[in-house]
């Protein structure tokens, strides 16, 4: 049978072209590859191959013909043996069954509220489902145990190790230097150089090695000395591991762990402070877990262990030393998606996360004094975000100051905000205010440095400020 | 099988479980002292090809040829859209590979990425569904002709990044190390993501734990619109481990048979935890970069000269007729076939309805706190 040759899209958008010249005539045979014409676009001349074999049996458009359409028949391409008169059998154009329903609004994203409602719906119950999350009791006879963010670190990733011979640790100096925060110490002598893999200075390649050992099933923690340096390796972060699963369709997982500091350091200046918070938060795929306690860092560090999805783990490194009570148990996990009310109040939500709690805790006692009762949120997870911990405070508060170590702009207490507006807006008696770091790069000097952070005093004032005091 | 004695501490062993032993042609039998001088003693196997080699080879790539025709084609229709790169020219490449590899072996590649879904045994029809983005497509429409995957077939995509694939296709093989499984993974680039920093990252690493990855780079002479020579300060890109104490060697990528017999000694050296290997296939393009690329940038008698004295298909097809294992008409008949394979593909790709809206939110994440 003939086979229409149509005027071919040569690019994503193009829509017509100039037929510039054939270089075939009528009656040519003609090999799949051929060259058989040429065509302008706006962007190029590009050439027109047969797609098979035969004879042309008609030049249907002439050459220097504009604006032909795509998918306009151009010539008619006969099978060996069959002679013009099958033409009149020719299939009508288009041969191309277009996709169903494709109007050219078909991929606008809803207009109305409800169907932006029901969107955030499906969204929620899709992508992570937190709704049922609880905090786990702690076991009756477990008695509680001093332990620094250090160790507790270090005791999840042991246990997780001795549990399951899939997990393994990698990065720069990990295993004989013992972790260049000592994070990792004790774990090369426990388990090995084949489970504690110290690599080359080299983040961008133990990244992309880390996800295709988790493509292949295994569970990578990769330690990055500092979250700095994990900027080298981000492709592999979010094109490769956060994003696979749904340009698979759910055939590959990507069970890792990326750890390590995060945040301002001191006196170090701008490469080596920075808080990449908000940078991985923005990143569907991902899990963004930053902790602040010595019992969360360990539970949250299993569950990340034990979860089959790409998790971003921010330590900080001014926590590490400081102790905390864990339960002494092998068996502490915190879930993921869970926020915590580290003190109950009724004036004034204060929502933080991880090195930022500091700044709240140690503001406490002058609030106390100025005769405010401030309800403090540690958000532990920032991706999936319990969205519900924080609404359900101000719907009691009415009030709400965000404080993190990370810059404004696009930050954190940005997202807090933005859902307060959209699903407490009633409740709220005062504008929700944001503490954060200043919006320059970390100066080195000590009096500049401390401008630049956070400080005491600047959630002493924004909570005065909302609840005016 | 130790290799060279030096070997990091922190070194998930090589895989040996499988190996049978490499015949060397050392003149004095001593061990030679450069993974290089080891590798040029393997000695090399027949390149020659079974009458049954020969004609699965030329079907192989006759089913990619086709198939990518059609893709070009169902572009051409706009049922197809975005970013689409062929693989017409060189077919040879991944299916002389595929012959060397056993099953559990895994592979993994860019974006120019047909072929090697087709020669892994993937389902034409899934994959053609894909390029048109519908339900019935390998990632159910969300991924397109850059990214599909099977880990059943070992295939690993599919990667739109240059020379991301390199690291993770290293990871595989790092996977394979620890669990000491035997297996081997192959990671396919072009010579453009040769250029690519990670690229040596992940060189480094594999030769210091001695992984057993094959690095197949797939060189058809231009990146995009840059030759080679406009882009390599050194054009021998089989050197490029040189300085990683990797071993390389140059393949006449458009010869099915010469593809598969260094593919062969190449498994081999992984699977004795010799560590890496490169293998610089020189191979060729016939279409544009991607669907959008006019092509100014090399002349049309230098691809029709290709075409005419060197393309792999032909060379293959010269062969079997000359050694009388088939006929013209038997030709035509698996021509046929092939066709049908490649029509019925396109159909179901046109007749697969689009994704479900909800398909927009699934497959993000996998459900929260437990194994998969």
């Amino acid at each position: 049978m003939p086979t229409n040759i149509t005027m071919p899209a040569l690019s994503p958008t193009m829509e017509e072209g100039t037929l510039a010249k054939w270089l075939v005539s009528e009656g040519d045979s003609v090999a799949a590859g051929d060259v058989i014409a040429e065509i302008e676009t706006d962007k190029a001349t590009m050439e027109v191959e047969a797609v098979d074999e035969g004879v042309i049996g008609k030049l249907v458009v002439a050459e220097g013909t504009e604006a032909v359409p795509v998918n306009d028949v151009i010539a008619v391409l006969l099978e060996d043996g069959e002679d013009a008169a099958a033409l009149d059998a020719a299939p009508s154009p288009p041969a191309a069954t277009p996709p169903a329903d494709t109007g050219p609004n078909d991929h606008a994203p809803p207009a109305t509220q409800d169907a932006a409602a029901q969107d955030a719906a499906a969204q929620d119950a899709a992508a992570l489902d937190t709704s049922t999350l609880v905090e786990p009791d702690i076991p009756s006879g477990v008695a509680l145990k001093s332990v620094t963010v250090r160790e507790a670190l270090r005791d999840a990733m042991a246990e997780e190790m001795r549990a399951d011979d899939a997990v393994f640790v990698i990065g720069e100096e990990v295993a004989e230097y013992q972790g260049a925060y000592k994070v990792t110490q004790g774990l090369l002598e426990e388990f090995g150089a084949r489970r504690v893999i110290d690599t080359p200075i080299t983040e961008h390649g133990f990244a992309g090695i880390g996800v295709g050992a988790a493509f292949a099933g295994l569970r990578p923690v990769v330690e990055f000395m500092t979250f700095n340096f994990a900027m080298q390796a981000i492709d592999q972060i979010v094109n490769s591991a956060a994003k696979t699963r749904y340009m698979s369709g759910g055939e590959i997982s990507c069970p890792i762990v990326f750890r390590g500091p995060n945040g301002a350091a001191a006196r170090v200046a701008a490469q080596h402070s920075q808080d990449y918070t908000a940078w991985y938060a923005h990143v569907p795929g991902l899990i963004v877990i930053a902790p602040y306690s010595a019992a969360d860092a360990k539970g949250l560090l299993k569950a990340a262990i034990r979860d089959p999805n790409p998790v971003i783990f921010l330590e900080n490194e001014v926590l590490y030393g400081k102790t905390f009570d864990v339960p002494d148990t092998d068996d502490w996990v915190v879930p993921i998606g869970k926020a915590k009310v580290l003190k109950p109040g009724r004036d004034v939500t204060i929502v933080s996360h991880s090195h930022g709690l500091t700044y709240v805790m140690d503001a406490l006692a002058d609030l106390e004094a100025a005769g405010i009762d401030a309800e403090v949120i540690d958000l532990r997870t920032i991706r999936p975000l319990d969205k519900q911990a924080v609404i359900a405070s101000v719907q009691k508060t009415n009030r709400c100051v965000t404080v993190e170590e990370g810059w404004s702009i696009c930050g954190i207490g940005s997202e807090i905000s933005a859902i307060l507006m959209q699903d407490a807006f009633d409740y709220l008696d005062a504008p929700v205010m944001r503490v954060t770091g200043k919006d320059v790069p970390m100066p080195y000097a000590a009096n500049l440095e401390k401008l630049a952070l956070p400080s005491v005093a600047d959630v002493v004032t924004a909570v005065k400020a909302v609840t005016y005091k | 099988m130790a290799a060279r004695g030096t070997a990091s501490k922190s070194t998930p062993k090589a895989a040996s479980k499988k190996a049978s032993k490499t015949t060397r042609a050392t003149a004095s039998g001593a061990r030679p002292d450069t993974a290089q001088a080891l590798w040029d003693s393997v000695k090399r196997g027949d390149a020659s090809l079974s009458e049954g080699d020969t004609l699965q080879a030329y079907k192989d790539m006759l089913l990619i040829r086709r198939f990518e025709e059609r893709t070009g084609q169902m572009y051409g229709m706009g049922v197809i859209g975005g970013f689409c790169h062929l693989y017409i020219g060189q077919e040879a490449v991944v299916t002389g590979v595929k012959m060397a590899l056993e099953e559990g072996d895994q592979i993994i590649t860019s974006y120019r990425d047909h072929g090697h879904m087709l020669a892994m045994g993937m389902d034409p029809k899934g994959v053609m569904a894909e390029l048109t983005g519908r339900e019935g497509g390998y990632s159910r429409g969300k991924g397109g002709s850059m990214h599909m995957f099977s880990v059943d077939k070992g295939f690993f995509g599919g990667h739109g990044i240059v020379g991301a694939q390199v690291p993770i296709g290293t990871g595989l093989a790092f996977a394979n190390a620890y669990r000491d499984n035997g297996q081997v993974a192959a990671a396919f680039f072009g010579e453009g993501a040769s250029n690519q920093g990670q690229v040596y990252e992940a060189f480094n690493m594999a030769e210091l734990w001695k992984l057993p990855v094959i690095y197949v780079i797939e060189n058809n002479g231009y990146a995009m619109g840059t030759s080679l020579q406009r882009s390599a300060a050194e054009t021998h890109l089989y050197k490029r481990g040189r300085s990683f104490n990797i071993p390389g060697e140059e393949v006449d990528g458009m010869d099915v048979a010469q593809v598969r017999e260094a593919s062969m000694r190449a498994a081999r050296w992984c699977r004795e935890g010799n560590g890496p290997i490169i293998l610089e296939m020189k191979t060729y393009r016939y279409r544009g970069h991607s669907m959008s690329d006019p092509a100014k940038y090399r002349s049309k008698d230098e691809v029709q000269k290709v075409r005419a004295e060197h393309d792999p298909i032909d060379m293959v097809r010269d062969r079997i007729l000359k050694a009388g294992w088939a006929g013209e008409d038997d030709l035509k008949k698996m021509d046929r076939a092939v066709k049908d394979v490649v029509s019925a593909a396109a159909e179901f790709a046109q007749e697969s309805p689009e994704p479900q809206a909800e398909e927009l939110w699934t497959d993000i994440y996998a459900p929260l706190g437990g194994h998969d």
